[in-house]
C-alpha cells in the first residue's frame, strides 16, 4: 500500500485534475486535427479551442477574445513585458515594478536594462506587502509600462494592483499595467475587466490544468508586440501550432473551477488560520506570510535550521513543501531578503501552499513532522 | 570501401610474457565498450589490435570516439582495408584520403612493410603513392620534414591499410590488469580524477558515496551516479556503494569536540570504505585528496585518517593544484557536474573552527566515545550496490 503524503507544494505545481487529464488525452488521442487545417478536422479541434477560451475567460472574468494561450506564465510575463515595453517604447524608456516578482517578470527586466531602459524596482516592507501609493510615486511621464503581481508566490503576499493602477491611470494614461496573476488566479475572487490591468499573465499547472498552458490576458484595444514570429496563429501574438492537449486541458481546469473560487476561498481561509495559530504556538518558528495575504500560501521560517535540510526531513516523513525558494543554488530567496528579514530567517524559510483538496490531515502531518524535525536535525 | 580501426598498445609491449594476457583485457574492454554499437570483430597481431566492424550501418566515427577513451590504447586511427595488391592500393587511395587531402597544402606517404612477401619495398611504395596523389590532387606538393598531411600505408599479413594521422589514445593500462580498488567519491572535483588516474594505471575502479539524508538530498547522490556515469565512459563498468550515513554523523556531533569533527568523521569512511572494499576484492582504497586543501587534508590530519584502514590508499591528486584537477576534470568531462550546487547541504555539521594539525591520540579519545563497531557494521549491513555505466 502507498505511504500516506502530504503533498504540500502547490504553489510550485499541482497534479492535473480528472477532467484536464480526461480533456488533454482526447485531444491527443481523437481530436488531434490542427486548430488552422482547413477541413472539418481542423474545424473540431478550432472549436475545442473556442471552448478552452471561453472556460479561461469565464474564470478570468473578461472577453475570450482577450485571452492569448502561451506555453505557460512565464512565457506571458515575457510576452507582457518585452512585447509590451516594445510597443510603448516611443513614450519613453522607463520601466517600474517591485523587488519582488518572480524571476520571468524580474529577468526580463534585467534584459531590458542591459538594453538601455530605466527601470525603478519598489521594495515591499518587512511583513511582505507593497504600499500602492509608494508604488505609483514611481511611474512618471516617461514611464512605459509598470509591472506587479497580485499574489507573491514566495509569501503570498496581496499587492494591491488594483489601487496602484488606478492612480497610475491619473498619472499617466499612457503607461501599460501588467499584473502576474499566475498565484491569484482561480485561488483569489477575481474579475480582470474590472481590474484597470491592460495585461495579466496566468498559467494552468497551478490549478490543476497540465504543465505547459497558460495564458495572457490582453485588454481590448491594447496592442504588445509578439515574441515569437510565425504562421501568425492567436492573431499574430503567439505563432506556432497551438499546443491543444494543454490548451484543452487548461479549459477543463478552468471550467471545473467556475464558480467555486469564493467556496474554495473559504475553505483555504480555513485551513490557512488552523495551520497559522498551530504554527505560532510552536516554539523557534516565526510566520512570514502576512496574516491576509493568499489563503494558499504559508511561509514560515525555523531559523537556525536550514531550510533544505529541513525539507529533506520533512520529505523523510510524506510531506512535501518547498524551501522558501531559498538556497536551491546557494542563493538567498531575493523575495524575502527585500523584505529586510535577517539572514538566519531566510536560511530557515520554508514555504507550504495548498490546493482546492489539501485536508487538515496533511496539516497535521506537516505539524507534526516540523515538530519532530525540530527535535531531531542538527542546527547552528 | 571498407574500413576499421587499428589500435596501437604502447607500453603494453614492454610486459614481456604478460603480454597476451594484457592484450586480452585490452581486447575485452574494447568489446564491452562497442557493445551498444554493433557487432565487431576483434582480433590482435604484432602489438595491434584490428577492431572491424562487422555490417556497413554501424558509425565508426563514434567507435574511434569510445575507443579513444579506453586505457592501453596508445594511438588509434581508421583505416581503409584493401586487397594486397599495389594497383588496389594506389586506385583506393585518391578516394578515400579525398576529405583528409582536399584540406592540406602539403603531404608525404609513409609506407611499412611487416609482409616481407610484399614485391615493393618501402621507399619504393612511397614514391609511386606520392606520385599518384600528386596526379589526383596537382595542388599539393610534398614536404618530407613538416607535411600537413601523413599518409600511411601498410602492408601487412592479412591486407594492407591505408590510413592517415593517427589519434592519440588514452594511454596507460587497460582497466583489470592491475587489480580492483574502492575510490571515495564524495561528488566534488578531485574524486572522479582520483578515479581517472587510477583506471589509467590498469585498475578496476568500484565506488563508495556516503549518503546522509535529510542534510544532503537526492539530488546529490543523483549527481553521483551521474559523475560514475562520465567515469564509466574511461573506466568502463563502475559499482557503486551507497553507505547510509546519518547516525554516525549524528554520533560524532553529539559526542566528539566538534573541531575533530571532520577528522573522526573520514577515519569513520575509510573504516566503512575499507570494508566494503574486502568484501569486493578490492586491494586498496583511492580518495582525492591534495595536501592542504583543506582542514582534514594537512599532513596531520593525512596521518589520522590513514591509519584507520588497513588498505594502502591511493592519492593520486595529492601534489596537484586545483587548477591541474580541473584541467583533468574538464578533459573527462565531469568538472560540469562536479560543480552542481548540492553536496553543501551537509555544511551543517562542518565545524566553524577545525583543527588543522589533529594528534592522532586526540583522535582516538574522542572515537573511542563512540559505539564505532556497531554503527560501522550497520551502516556497512544497510549498503546497497548499483552498477552504473
Amino acid at each position: 500500500m502507498e505511504e500516506k503524503t502530504a503533498y504540500l507544494d502547490n504553489a510550485a505545481t499541482t497534479r492535473a485534475c480528472p477532467a484536464a487529464v480526461e480533456a488533454a488525452a482526447r485531444m491527443m488521442r481523437d481530436c488531434f486535427g490542427n486548430p488552422s487545417s482547413l477541413h472539418a478536422m481542423g474545424l473540431a479541434s478550432a472549436r475545442e479551442m473556442a471552448a478552452a477560451r471561453e472556460a479561461v475567460a469565464a474564470l478570468l472574468g473578461c472577453q475570450a477574445e482577450c485571452v492569448t494561450f502561451t506555453s505557460g506564465g512565464s512565457e506571458a510575463n515575457n510576452l507582457a513585458v518585452f512585447g509590451g515595453a516594445a510597443a510603448r517604447a516611443r513614450r519613453g524608456k522607463k520601466l517600474v515594478t517591485t523587488a519582488a516578482e518572480h524571476s520571468s517578470v524580474s529577468e526580463a527586466m534585467r534584459r531590458l536594462e542591459s538594453e538601455g531602459w530605466e527601470v525603478a524596482y519598489v521594495k515591499p516592507g518587512p511583513d511582505g506587502k507593497l504600499d500602492a501609493g509608494a508604488f505609483a510615486d514611481a511611474v512618471d511621464e516617461r514611464t512605459a509600462l509598470v509591472s506587479m503581481m497580485l499574489v507573491n508566490n514566495e509569501t503570498g503576499a496581496i499587492f494591491p494592483v488594483a489601487e496602484a493602477a488606478k492612480r497610475i491611470r491619473r498619472k499617466n494614461p499612457e503607461t501599460l499595467i501588467h499584473c502576474d496573476g499566475v498565484q491569484a488566479f482561480g485561488k483569489l475572487p477575481l474579475r480582470v475587466s474590472r481590474m484597470e490591468v491592460d495585461l495579466m499573465s496566468v498559467s494552468g499547472h497551478k490549478i490543476c490544468g497540465p504543465k505547459g498552458s497558460g495564458a495572457l490576458y490582453i485588454r481590448r484595444g491594447v496592442r504588445v508586440l509578439p515574441q515569437i514570429c510565425g504562421g501568425g496563429q492567436e492573431r499574430g501574438l503567439r505563432s506556432g501550432t497551438e499546443n491543444l492537449p494543454a490548451i484543452a486541458g487548461f479549459g477543463a481546469a478552468c471550467a471545473a473551477l467556475n464558480g467555486k473560487v469564493p467556496e474554495n476561498f473559504a475553505r483555504a481561509e480555513a485551513l490557512r488560520d488552523r495551520l497559522r495559530e498551530q504554527l505560532s504556538e510552536m516554539s523557534g518558528v516565526r510566520l512570514i506570510s502576512p496574516a491576509d495575504g493568499s489563503p494558499y500560501i504559508v511561509n514560515f521560517s525555523v531559523p537556525g535550521y536550514r531550510s533544505e535540510t529541513m525539507l529533506h526531513f520533512l520529505e523523510s516523513r510524506g510531506v512535501f513543501v518547498s524551501s522558501g525558494s531559498a538556497c536551491s543554488k546557494g542563493a538567498k530567496s531575493p523575495v524575502l531578503l527585500s523584505m529586510g528579514l535577517p539572514a538566519p530567517v531566510v536560511d530557515g524559510a520554508l514555504r507550504a501552499s495548498f490546493i482546492y483538496g489539501t485536508s487538515e490531515e496533511e496539516l497535521d502531518m506537516l505539524v507534526s513532522a516540523l515538530r519532530e524535525g525540530i527535535a531531531r536535525v542538527a542546527h547552528k | 570501401m571498407k574500413e576499421l580501426i587499428l589500435l596501437k598498445c604502447g607500453e603494453l609491449a614492454l610486459k614481456g610474457l604478460n603480454r597476451r594476457s594484457f592484450e586480452e583485457v585490452l581486447m575485452k574492454n574494447c568489446r564491452r565498450r562497442l557493445e551498444t554499437l554493433g557487432s565487431f570483430k576483434i582480433r590482435s597481431a604484432q602489438s595491434t589490435i584490428y577492431v572491424e566492424p562487422e555490417s556497413e550501418e554501424i558509425d565508426i566515427d563514434e567507435a574511434v570516439d569510445r575507443l579513444s577513451r579506453v586505457f592501453g590504447v596508445a594511438a588509434l586511427t581508421r583505416a581503409a582495408i584493401v586487397e594486397k595488391d599495389f594497383e588496389k592500393i594506389r586506385a583506393a587511395a585518391p578516394g578515400y584520403l579525398r576529405y583528409a587531402l582536399e584540406g592540406a597544402r602539403t603531404f608525404k606517404v609513409e609506407a611499412k612493410r611487416s609482409d616481407k612477401t610484399f614485391p615493393m619495398k618501402s621507399p619504393e611504395i612511397c614514391m609511386e603513392m606520392g606520385a599518384a596523389l600528386l596526379e589526383a590532387y596537382p595542388r599539393l606538393t610534398v614536404d618530407v620534414h613538416h607535411p600537413d598531411v601523413t599518409v600511411y600505408v601498410e602492408i601487412r599479413e592479412v591486407a594492407a591499410y591505408l590510413h592517415t594521422d593517427q589519434l592519440h589514445g588514452a594511454g596507460g593500462l587497460p582497466v583489470g590488469t592491475s587489480g580492483r580498488a574502492m575510490l571515495l567519491i564524495s561528488g566534488g572535483i578531485d574524486s572522479p580524477v582520483a578515479g581517472w588516474m587510477m583506471a589509467k594505471r590498469g585498475l578496476e575502479v568500484m565506488a563508495v558515496h556516503f549518503v546522509s539524508p535529510p542534510y544532503t538530498s537526492e539530488f546529490a547522490l543523483e549527481k553521483v551516479r551521474t559523475l560514475c556515469k562520465k567515469m564509466s565512459a574511461w573506466c568502463g563498468r563502475v559499482r557503486l556503494a551507497v553507505v547510509p550515513f546519518t547516525e554516525i554523523q549524528e554520533a560524532i556531533r553529539d559526542n566528539c569536540p566538534e573541531d575533530i569533527f571532520t577528522v573522526v568523521m573520514r577515519r569513520m569512511m575509510m573504516k566503512i570504505a575499507a570494508r566494503i572494499a574486502r568484501e569486493n576484492g578490492c586491494g586498496a582504497l583511492i580518495t582525492g585528496e591534495s595536501l592542504a586543501q583543506v582542514a582534514s587534508q594537512t599532513l596531520d590530519a593525512l596521518a589520522c585518517t590513514d591509519v584507520a584502514s588497513d588498505l594502502p590508499v591511493l592519492r593520486p591528486v595529492i601534489g596537484m593544484d586545483k587548477d591541474e584537477i580541473v584541467r583533468i576534470a574538464n578533459k573527462i568531462d565531469t568538472f560540469e557536474t562536479s560543480i552542481l550546487p548540492y553536496e553543501d547541504c551537509c555544511t551543517v555539521f562542518t565545524p566553524r573552527h577545525p583543527k588543522t594539525k589533529p594528534r592522532l591520540g586526540y583522535v582516538l579519545e574522542a572515537e573511542s566515545r563512540l559505539d564505532a563497531e556497531a554503527m560501522l557494521a550497520c551502516a556497512t549491513e544497510n549498503t546497497r550496490m548499483e552498477t552504473i555505466g
